[in-house]
């Protein structure tokens, strides 16, 4: 910095990111670090770590497990389907054409949680939808008696939850797999591999951190996601986002500050699944450039 | 490309696609059942008449355009200026304009309304005026990943620098520049940023249903619970909204990339 000649304004560049940090800061940073402090806060104040560990009473763990496993499971099934779907137009397997179509409507579909979707599956899987009363009617099974299936459980929501996370999957991983050089596959082939041992040995190990990163991204989003949950089962299921929204509406836990801790239990969730995505996706990189 | 493998290509796309297409039938079958026996828009009448729907629906509708209306002046300047001067500092920018990916909307609002509520320093819960406010900075914040993304991508085709030292040296001061020389060179990025905005805070249940503010979404919540059809007719409705948003956005698109080409 020596050889900058000096002058004697001070630097005033700063200023124009002000406005932008000061937003950021009262209506991002703020919120959450006061959702955080408080979740290490007794009533009085004082520093604690009680509530964190009140969050192992009552239903708070169950809730949570319930969240993680719908979560791995609406990201796992996200990911294979997702992956299939990217893979047969990306590698020619169906008309080129359908690639442009598909990635718009993953566009809006990625983004479209929220409570229609959660009545398009009602007006489908639910007692008197379409598919249960097609199933019925020319099928004699009834979901609910014969696969023990209801839209309102566990499954139910997993089902759901792919409407936005298969098209999250498209959106994201469609780029990595047209990474994949073709140059590679013939260099495979001159060799003597075969397919299987192409995809076993070159693509999925160069893949893999895209597909893990993108299945932390996945299980992030439907772990966060409320509106659909709330919508379709009401206060049925016991869910972290749900029990969540009870409490920030009529502090149920019957203590403040746990609600604190249950939401930071939520941010450290997110976090450690997009820290894994942020990581993965910088080893990705590394090869599909 | 085998032949086993073009098969299993269109087994798992047409699965794929099945699983799509389902639910948007059978709910659009669901919302034309209102009347007995035959289809009917009995439901959509019924809902589009209802007042409450109305109020709901407009108020929504408003937010949107508020809400796009301080993302494009918080984000057009901020990324311009980063852009320009600053590019030392876009992957921190870049880092908070994310963070509400991370962190889940319910979280951030159950913040705001422990910081913001009647007894603090910054009462902003305790009016209606300001309750709206909040709940448009609130937007503001969850269309961030997106607006910010948008606008960034397309100051990146154009050349911010000599475009702003062209209008310095015919006289313009920073407004002019921003208003009359950089926005209109980055609507079309804006225009998709701001539609998929709109797509997001249409239907925006969580935010508004916890702030107590009467919008379209905890009213479809709400009407889920004691209506037969109509919710089912104003999911349409949305769905509808939202695919109407992502065609303008590839139409938005499109126009880029011709004023793109005419450069």
């Amino acid at each position: 910095m020596s050889s900058v000649p000096i002058t004697r304004r001070l630097p005033l560049t700063w200023l124009g990111l002000l406005p932008f940090l000061i937003f950021a800061t009262l209506f991002l940073i703020l919120p959450t670090m006061h959702i955080v402090i408080g979740a290490f806060q007794d009533r009085s104040g004082a520093f604690t770590l009680q509530n964190i560990k009140d969050l192992n009473t009552g239903t708070i763990p169950s809730s949570y497990w319930v969240s993680v496993k719908i979560s791995l499971a609406s990201a796992l099934l996200g990911c294979l389907i997702g992956f299939g779907m990217a893979a047969a137009v990306t590698f020619g397997a169906v008309p080129r054409w359908i690639r442009s179509p598909l990635m718009t409507f993953s566009g809006v579909a990625s983004n479209f949680a929220g409570v229609p979707l959660a009545f398009a599956f009602l007006a489908t899987f639910g007692p008197v939808g379409l598919v249960t009363v097609f199933l019925r009617n020319n099928f004699g099974i009834v979901l609910q008696r014969d696969l023990g299936f209801s839209i309102l459980s566990f499954w139910g929501l997993t089902i759901t939850y792919l409407f936005f996370q298969i098209p999250l999957m498209i959106l994201i991983i469609t780029p990595a797999l047209e990474g994949l050089k073709r140059e590679w596959r013939e260099a495979a082939e001159v060799l003597g591999a075969t397919a299987t041992q192409y995809w076993r040995m070159v693509a999925l190990p160069i893949l893999f951190p895209s597909l893990l990163g993108t299945f932390a991204l996945l299980f992030a989003n439907a772990f966060g996601a409320v509106a659909t949950a709330i919508a379709l089962t009401g206060s049925s299921l016991n869910i972290v986002p749900i029990q969540l929204f009870a409490q920030i509406r009529g502090d149920v836990l019957g203590n403040p500050n746990l609600g604190y801790a249950m939401a930071f239990g939520m941010i450290m969730v997110t976090a450690v699944a997009n820290v894994l995505y942020i990581w993965l996706r910088v080893r990705a990189e590394r090869w599909l450039k | 490309m085998s032949l086993w493998a073009r098969i299993t290509g269109w087994i798992v796309l047409i699965f794929g696609l099945t699983y799509f297409a389902l639910p948007l039938l059978g709910l659009t079958e669901f919302s034309l059942k209102a009347r007995r026996g035959v289809y009917s828009l009995d439901a959509y009448t019924k809902i589009i008449g209802d007042p409450e729907f109305q109020a709901t629906f407009t108020y929504s509708i408003m937010m949107a355009l508020v809400t796009i209306l301080f993302g494009v002046l918080l984000v057009v300047p901020t990324a311009y200026w980063v852009r320009l001067k600053m590019p030392w500092a876009r992957p921190y920018v870049e880092f908070i304009t994310l963070l509400p990916l991370v962190i889940p909307a319910i979280v951030i609002v159950f913040g705001y309304i422990r910081l913001y509520n009647t007894s603090s320093w910054l009462p902003m819960t305790g009016t209606i005026m300001g309750t709206n406010l909040l709940l448009a900075f609130g937007y503001t914040v969850l269309a961030l990943p997106y607006m910010y993304r948008a606008v960034d991508t397309g100051m990146r085709t154009i050349d911010v620098a000599t475009l702003t030292e062209a209008a310095q040296s015919l006289g313009a001061g920073w407004a002019t520049i921003l208003a009359r020389v950089i926005l209109p060179n980055v609507i079309p990025a804006v225009l998709s940023g701001a539609f998929l905005t709109f797509a997001i805070v249409i239907g925006e249940f969580t935010l508004a249903a916890l702030l107590n503010r009467p919008a379209f979404g905890p009213y479809l919540a709400r009407i889920g619970a004691n209506k037969p059809y109509e919710p089912f007719a104003l999911s349409v409705i949305a769905f509808g909204i939202t695919w109407g948003c992502m065609g303008l956005i590839q139409f938005a698109n499109r126009l880029s990339k011709h004023t793109k080409a005419a450069q």
